[in-house]
């Protein structure tokens, strides 16, 4: 840690703060100590979180789960830095939070799509190419492949009006790969969709993030969706919101997993491990024992 | 491509060209739509020519209480260009003031979108304009512009024009989504560049709301304006002046101009608000 060797993969910023280690530099994102308290109305202060230790490795999935009110969204806004912590420090790429934002470190997607209604599918892909000044050939080329990507060339002279809601959240993904990041920021993007769709975008998104190795952090409050997905799945408790446990779930290199995953043992095993780990031993028995009866 | 059976696409949206082709025509052809939309009022309105035409010749009922349907379209048809020039001469005023309403509202709204003290001191002011019955200021005007100008009346109808247009407009600036906001600062876009993508393009269809709404009011204003004195052009002073020689058939079809430039300023906004606001 000590050792003046240079740092391997700051990028182009040579922003980063002396406090960086190389190994912070490493990582897609590293935070420590991390603290948010916001302030209401008549001075009555809610801890949103506390304590936060989170260390998310280059080309890793990481799933945040929790109840509502965990702060586990909060989380995800502080990395993106659209808000900013009370306590602590946070890094992405070896860069502080904002200095990530600034070098568009960084892509996101919202648990609403949030296309702009009045452009095409196109012209919102196009939109984050467009705000930093990229040519408009390259634009036009790196649209094309963000479409056919999520598999809608057809669909590219829309209207997000037109779409249904899984083709706008997959619009919405292709947006947040437009300007290649090396981190993927997702608040619950499938939280709004019917089950199967639901699961269609899932095995849609281990293959897009097989294709662009990119580190996700990913929102969500359903077990087998952070099972199905995750290396690793980081359970969060409320008040005040704070991690409780992580857990090693990775199934398989995420280009191999597919449907027939979700009926597997080992993604059973996950799924009980995840609710123990948010319910307590007794309640996963239970519904575990539930679960037998369903399924066969 | 998606790594998605065709047929997961396919559920999740029919064929997109006739869906939206669905949206904008309704289920049958242009034809049958207008004929769907147009036809019934257009009938209603003849059966009820029809019906005052026969009230009006069985019973008798003297002009000045009620001036009979052939009479009145005799006297369109007779004074045909005066009833077109007065409509242009109130048509004028009417759009003037409209433009002029349209503007200052609209830069008004955005200074008060962008300083909230000024938001607190505009607000009490377009509150009180706004239930002030303007027109009731037009001896005022008249006095202070001169009896020969047409400025009083199109001050008047485009301080009927500001009031929507100020008020929709500024709504409109307001409704910029937070998912945008985020998103727009997750880009690090510079504010003008989320005014030009994100808060001008939510604007704009409440100020064509607005603008639609102003229209009508713009249309009214002028012409009642006319009642209350100034130069002798315009429908309210045409109306005015045939109903005082006890013409009334030609005091109403002067009506009936005001009636179609009313329509014709009513449907050229509502045109253009549709047109804003296609894709919402």
């Amino acid at each position: 840690m000590s050792s003046p060797a240079p740092q391997p993969t700051t990028g182009p910023t040579p922003a980063a703060a002396p406090t960086t280690t190389p190994a912070d530099a490493a990582e897609a994102v590293v935070v420590r100590g991390v603290e948010r308290i916001f302030v209401g109305a008549k001075g009555a202060t809610v801890t949103a979180l506390t304590g936060i230790d989170l260390t998310v490795h280059d080309g890793e999935f990481v799933s945040l789960i929790g109840p509502s009110g965990c702060g586990k969204s909060t989380l995800l806004r502080l990395i993106a830095d659209l808000d900013e912590p009370t306590e602590g420090d946070i890094r992405v790429f070896g860069r502080t939070a904002r200095q990530a934002r600034v070098d568009q470190a960084y892509g996101i997607a919202f648990q609403q799509a949030g296309l702009l209604p009045w452009r095409s599918v196109a012209a919102n892909i196009e939109l984050p190419l467009q705000l930093h000044g990229v040519s408009s050939a390259d634009r036009k080329a790196r649209v094309a492949e963000l479409v056919e990507l999520v598999g809608l060339t057809d669909f590219a002279r829309h209207y997000p009006d037109q779409l249904s809601g899984g083709m706008q959240q997959r619009v919405a993904i292709a947006r947040s790969l437009a300007e290649r990041p090396r981190l993927l920021l997702m608040d619950e993007p499938f939280g709004a969709l019917d089950e199967m769709t639901r699961e269609r975008m899932q095995t849609e998104l281990l293959r897009i993030r097989a294709e662009t190795g990119a580190a996700v952090v990913f929102v969500t409050h359903s077990i087998p969706e952070a099972v199905y997905l995750s290396d690793r799945v980081v359970v969060m408790s409320p008040r005040p919101g704070r991690i409780t446990d992580e857990i090693d779930v990775r199934l398989g290199e995420a280009a191999e997993r597919g449907e027939d995953l979700r009926e597997d043992a080992a993604f059973f095993a996950g799924v009980t491990a995840v609710r123990e780990a948010l319910h307590g031993p007794q309640a996963a028995a239970a519904a575990g024992a539930a679960r037998g009866v369903d399924v066969r | 491509m998606t790594g998605l059976p065709d047929a997961a696409i396919a559920t999740q949206l029919t064929p997109p060209s006739s869906a939206a082709a669905k949206r904008r025509r309704g289920r049958d052809g242009p034809w049958r739509r207008f004929a769907r939309l147009v036809l019934p009022p257009v009938a209603l309105f003849i059966v009820l020519v029809l019906l005052v035409e026969l009230v009006v010749v069985s019973l008798g009922i003297p002009p000045f209480v009620l001036a009979s349907p052939s009479a009145i379209w005799a006297q369109l048809v007779q004074y045909a260009p005066q009833v077109l020039q007065a409509t242009l001469a109130t048509g004028l005023n009417a759009l003037i003031g409209l433009v002029i309403g349209a503007v200052i509202g609209v830069v008004l709204a955005i200074v008060a979108s962008l300083i909230r003290a000024i938001d607190g001191m505009l607000a009490p002011v377009v509150a009180a304009v706004a239930v002030v019955p303007i027109v009731a200021v037009a001896p005022v005007l008249y006095t202070m512009f001169g009896s020969t100008s047409e400025v009083s009346r199109i001050i008047i109808a485009s301080i009927a024009a500001f009031v929507p247009v100020f008020l929709n407009t500024l709504r409109g600036l307001r409704q910029v989504r937070p998912v945008h906001r985020d998103l727009m600062r997750s880009y690090s876009a510079s504010s003008w560049q989320e005014t030009r993508s994100v808060t001008i393009p939510s604007a704009l269809p409440h100020f064509f709301t607005g603008l639609r709404i102003a229209s009508s009011l713009a249309v009214i204003s002028a012409l009642v304006a006319e009642y209350f004195g100034g130069p002798r052009q315009g429908l309210g002073s045409a109306i005015t002046t045939a109903a005082a020689s006890s013409a009334y058939a030609r005091a109403w079809a002067f009506v009936i101009g005001a009636i179609l430039l009313g329509l014709v300023f009513f449907a050229l906004t509502s045109l253009i608000e549709r047109l804003a606001s296609r894709h919402r």
